[in-house]
């Protein structure tokens, strides 16, 4: 059987996260349990969720430097108007959508940068999120909690949601004909356009697909931690593109990956774990998951070199 | 009479008629009551933007993907070990600056060594340098908040004729990288590598040295303003970078450097910073509150971002 080069791609991923894993076992074995899973990955399905909408602007080789802010909002909205009057949470929600959809358009009509632009949203966002909730509070929407709290049989919900949010965006990504063409954005939007395509109305409804992650990661993110504040998720940002880098995704070029993005999501959240199972002093453990990130692309340049290597011959 | 026009043309032009604009909009409000206390506390925050500011530039210039995330931990460690090292005795002012100096050569050492064996792209090479910094830093901040010796606490706080001491320094450092950008065989370097890498590979550009020495100079201005930052605030904290990160970014941008790389201007730098800290006391004297501040910096950002952004699609 031959192994595509997009599998290929998943390996280290999948490795590296199994290796930690197996680490976290071997610490701490109390943790190889139901329990003890969704402990460790129950705040990884916001991280992923997260991961997921920037993957897809990455995929049409943008960057959404808004990402923290943006779910910080989202979870601002999903503990106050959403749990009082969902109507008007919904509706806010499909606002703040159709906003990323227009964010998309202006980038693209008049040829911004993407990182600024962002950048100035997540001003924007953030000076929403604190217009709403000025302190840390609001409760979260019933169902959310049930939701994230519930327990199906066997498998922990942390695992099902995460394998069903990868299973869900691997088919639209890499599945659907909609999905080709984004990543064709990616790759080369000339020839997208000259194929008839509105390069505009892709990168439109890219957006507004991240956005709809987005949140989703703030509704999780809620349900989780059942109250919210300003500055939930501003690490977002950062670990939803690392989480995009580390599951093989790359920054130009439309290659990604969305079950990489959701493992690279995993490994990130378990870091965190295994750290602290390592008793490494808290002055470290951020240091350590720099360390983490380096070695993992080391590897994954290695990889790289094997495969080109197989190539050539 | 062909001035004006050519004038009109620089890229950094607009960032300048924007600061205007928001300086006299604010005086207008406080009855001209503020005129000098306001100049001075712009000239002296936004001088720590653009030293910061300076280094990010020179870096993104080097083209698309190119950007150093590790300038808010570079700050806060160089602050922090710079104050820690000189323990408040006069005598150890400049050997604090040297350590500073040396710190930011180190993380640029270590940045570049990321990108280039490792073939990791910039942004995550100096994302994951930052957090190895952060911890160093938290490690050594343990302990007392150390002051700074008195005579630099007084420099970085005193004015010369009017002008903040550290708006001078920062004004120093601009000429310097002005200089270096414009007249000197690195600036023609770095510009022609982010135009294209390819091509400046072809032509004998030394690829590797030029983009190591630009993100060593990134670091080593990040640590210079740390060092003074923590002077001028009368000592480190560990929070001390946090906005500077994307304020390095933003500065850069709205002056009108190319993100995409391979063009850049040093004047745009100063109009930008002066720019966004005026926002920011506009909107607090006009008595928003937070939220509504951000917001509106938010926007004010995307507006400068949307009129001078045309120039950029003849690409």
């Amino acid at each position: 059987m031959k192994i595509s080069s997009g599998t290929v791609r998943l390996i280290i991923p999948a490795a590296s996260l199994a290796v930690l894993l197996a680490a976290v076992f071997y610490m701490q074995p109390r943790t190889m349990s139901y329990t003890g899973l969704n402990l460790l990955f129950n705040l990884a399905v916001p991280i992923a969720l997260a991961t997921i909408a920037q993957m897809l602007i990455m995929a049409v080789n943008d960057l959404d430097l808004s990402m923290g802010t943006f779910v910080s909002f989202c979870a601002c909205v999903a503990a106050t108007f959403l749990q009082t009057s969902p109507a008007i949470g919904i509706l806010i929600f499909i606002g703040a959508i159709a906003v990323y959809a227009g964010i998309g358009v202006v980038i693209h009509v008049r040829e911004l940068p993407s990182i600024v632009v962002t950048l100035g949203m997540s001003f924007v966002w953030g000076g929403l999120a604190v217009l709403m909730l000025p302190s840390p509070g609001g409760a979260a929407p019933v169902w959310a909690r049930w939701l994230m709290t519930a327990k199906p049989p066997v498998i922990p919900m942390a695992i099902v949601a995460s394998i069903l949010i990868a299973a869900i965006t691997h088919f639209i990504v890499m599945r659907s004909s909609f999905g080709v063409v984004v990543r064709g954005v990616g790759g080369n939007y000339r020839s997208v356009e000259r194929a008839g395509w509105s390069v505009l109305r892709l990168r439109a409804a890219t957006y507004a697909l991240a956005g709809f992650f987005a949140v989703l990661s703030g509704i999780a993110l809620v349900g989780l931690t059942t109250s919210a504040d300003a500055n939930i998720a501003l690490r977002y940002t950062l670990l939803s593109i690392a989480g995009v880098i580390l599951g093989g995704g790359e920054f130009v070029g439309g290659k990604v990956s969305p079950i990489g993005a959701v493992i690279g999501a995993l490994t990130l959240t378990l870091a965190g774990s295994f750290l602290s199972f390592m008793r490494i002093s808290p002055d470290w453990q951020i240091g350590a998951q720099g360390a983490i990130l380096v070695v993992v692309l080391a590897l994954r340049l290695l990889l790289n070199r094997l495969e080109k290597r197989e190539k050539n011959r | 009479m062909n001035a004006p026009r050519t004038l009109l043309a620089k890229p950094w032009i607009w960032s300048f008629v924007a600061t205007a604009a928001v300086w006299i909009i604010t005086i207008l409000f406080t009855g001209g009551a503020s005129t000098v206390g306001l100049s001075q506390a712009a000239l002296t925050f936004a001088a720590f933007s653009v030293i910061v500011g300076i280094g990010q530039m020179f870096v993104i210039t080097l083209g698309p993907g190119n950007i150093d995330l590790s300038v808010p931990s570079t700050m806060t460690l160089s602050g922090t070990l710079a104050l820690k090292l000189m323990d408040v005795q006069d005598s150890m002012i400049a050997v604090g600056l040297l350590l500073a100096i040396v710190l930011g050569l180190l993380v640029g050492i270590g940045n570049y060594a990321l990108i280039k064996l490792l073939r990791i792209p910039p942004i995550i090479a100096t994302l994951s340098m930052s957090f190895v910094i952060q911890s160093t830093a938290i490690w050594a901040n343990r302990g007392l908040r150390i002051k700074p010796p008195e005579t630099l606490a007084n420099f970085t706080t005193s004015s010369l004729v009017g002008i903040p001491n550290i708006a001078l320094v920062a004004l120093i450092l601009s000429a310097l990288a002005w200089v270096l950008l414009e007249k000197s065989i690195y600036g023609r370097w770095i510009s022609a590598i982010g135009q294209s890498t390819f091509a400046a590979r072809m032509t004998g550009i030394p690829v590797d040295g030029t983009r190591f020495i630009t993100y060593a100079l990134c670091a080593v201005l990040a640590s210079i303003c740390g060092y003074l930052l923590a002077s001028f605030s009368g000592g480190a904290a560990l929070n001390m970078g946090a906005e500077y990160l994307l304020m390095s970014i933003a500065v850069v941008v709205i002056g009108g450097t190319a993100v995409a790389g391979g063009n850049s201007n040093i004047p745009g730098i100063w109009g930008a910073s002066l720019f966004m800290f005026l926002v920011v006391s506009m909107l607090n004297t006009y008595g928003f509150g937070a939220g509504f501040r951000l917001i509106l910096t938010g926007l004010i950002i995307i507006a400068v971002i949307l009129a001078a952004g045309g120039r950029q699609s003849t690409r």
